[in-house]
């Protein structure tokens, strides 16, 4: 078995001091993992990916990465934070920044690594998701779709640990989530250990090593896809997955 | 064709002297721009931070120097602080200082709302990549703060040229007064000279604020 990557211990979090968004969630990723988090609205899943990144305090737990903790203004936090790459819902591109700049940005600036040479990354991996014409384009100029794959594309440039995707195709047109989805498919394959969170939940079944069932800040079912969505073990599990499904009125 | 009273800019210096006032009226608006826009920046990023007391006490600056007109404000420095405070303080000076207030004032505004117009999610996306405070301001929020201000700031700078119309009311020789100098010194020989001056000074303050209003729509189209 190998060490885990990621470790979160008994993480609870509370925006307010008196209810808790995250209550004592526990879980780890080993490398190559692709967990997938899954659970209604509110349950706590873009917290705890937030959480994970030092973007949030937590009021107690723990989540180490490579056995270094993670903590909210703590130290490291920027050397950590470039082994974690996080794609957010909203793209969150520069938008002064031209595609190329916005993905050199961070290697060449934080890791101060040779422009030349992740220019060269660059392209190459803007070719891999079909847009390497749009290096000189601004954002403003790119659909959703492609935003959010030039977001993909910033992270994997700072050669993360670990992908977070905070469910990344929410804010898309329908034909535009397909796009993206295959780019993280694509990842899946080539062994990069993500935790994704969507609502995209035949894209889960595909791509995910191991499901995480989030309700009310808690995980309440945790197995491989196969066995969770076929046969879910918790009421509220069941239920969720209810809502996914439609009988037929005619 | 009526009389529009033109041959009067042409009489002695007429002309230079309406330069001279035009001159006069840019200089006390380029100082103060000058000095406006830096304490500007620096009371907005100031009134951005989240200490209460600081930011009660840059509001009431803020929102007296905005409520008061701005003649009120000439007529208290120019006037009202002399007489109470025994100082001597020329007409040039005390709009200066007035417009200082009055740009810092509206200046600070500008950049507090572009810093706030800034979505909370830059700063973390900047995070996320692993950027310091300061490479996160330095990158990502100054470039898109100042893309936001510089229209908005040589609006500002458009409008104080034209508001150091005021300043004769406080003695300052600038083109209305020489303007009006003119007129009055060639009531009889030129009746209609008023026409003349006034369309002279309306061409001066045109050529003066027009540029910088062409610049600004430049530089909004390319920052789009």
């Amino acid at each position: 078995m190998a060490e885990p990557i990621l470790t979160v211990d008994h993480l609870v979090k509370s925006y307010d001091g008196h209810t808790n968004i995250l209550e004592n969630v526990s879980f780890a990723v080993k490398p190559g993992e692709v967990i997938v988090v899954v659970g209604p609205s509110g349950c706590g899943k873009s917290t705890l990916l937030r959480c994970l990144n030092g973007l949030e305090p937590v009021q107690s737990g723990r989540v180490q990465l490579g056995g270094e903790t993670i903590a909210y203004g703590g130290k490291n936090l920027q050397a950590l934070r470039q082994r974690i790459g996080m794609v957010f819902q909203s793209y969150e591109l520069f938008p002064h920044l031209t595609v190329l700049d916005n993905i050199l940005l961070g290697p060449t600036k934080v890791q101060k690594r040779p422009k030349a040479e992740v220019q060269k990354e660059a392209e190459a991996l803007l070719d891999r998701v079909g847009l390497l014409q749009k290096a000189k384009s601004y954002p403003r100029e790119l659909s959703g779709g492609q935003k959010q794959r030039v977001a993909i594309v910033r992270a994997l440039c700072m050669h993360p640990e670990i992908l977070l995707f905070d469910e990344v195709t929410a804010a898309l047109d329908p034909e535009m989530v397909r796009e993206v989805l295959d780019v993280m498919l694509d990842l899946a394959r080539e062994g990069k250990t993500m935790i994704i969170v969507t609502h995209e939940m035949q894209f889960a079944r595909a791509v995910a090593n191991r499901v995480l069932f989030l309700d009310g800040g808690r995980i309440v079912e945790e197995a491989a896809p196969a066995q969770f969505f076929d046969h879910p073990q918790t009421e509220r599990a069941k239920k969720f997955l209810n809502t996914f499904t439609f009988d037929a009125v005619k | 064709m009526p009389d529009l009273g033109l041959e009067v800019l042409f009489k002695g210096k007429n002309m230079l002297r309406l330069l001279g006032g035009l001159g006069v009226a840019l200089r006390i608006s380029a100082i103060s721009v000058l000095i406006s826009l830096p304490l500007g920046i620096l009371l907005g990023v100031l009134m951005t931070f989240k200490n209460p007391i600081l930011k009660a006490i840059l509001r009431v600056y803020l929102e007296i120097i905005r409520i008061m007109p701005q003649m009120v404000l000439l007529f208290l420095v120019y006037f009202g602080t002399t007489r109470a405070f025994g100082w001597d303080l020329p007409g040039e000076t005390a709009s200066i200082i007035v417009f200082v207030l009055w740009g810092t004032a509206e200046m600070s505004d500008l950049v507090r709302g572009a810093l706030i117009a800034i979505p909370k999610h830059q700063y973390e996306s900047s995070e996320a990549l692993g950027m310091s405070r300061a490479q996160t301001y330095w990158y990502i929020i100054i470039p898109q703060t100042v893309r936001r201000l510089i229209p908005l700031s040589i609006n500002l700078i458009t409008r104080m040229i034209k508001t150091t119309s005021l300043v004769l009311m406080i003695g300052v020789v600038e083109v209305l007064k020489v303007s009006q100098q003119i007129i009055e010194a060639n009531r009889m020989a030129s009746p209609n000279a008023a026409f003349g001056i006034y369309l002279t000074v309306f061409m001066l303050y045109f050529l003066a604020c027009w540029p910088i209003n062409l610049l600004a729509s430049c530089l909004e189209k390319k920052w789009k």
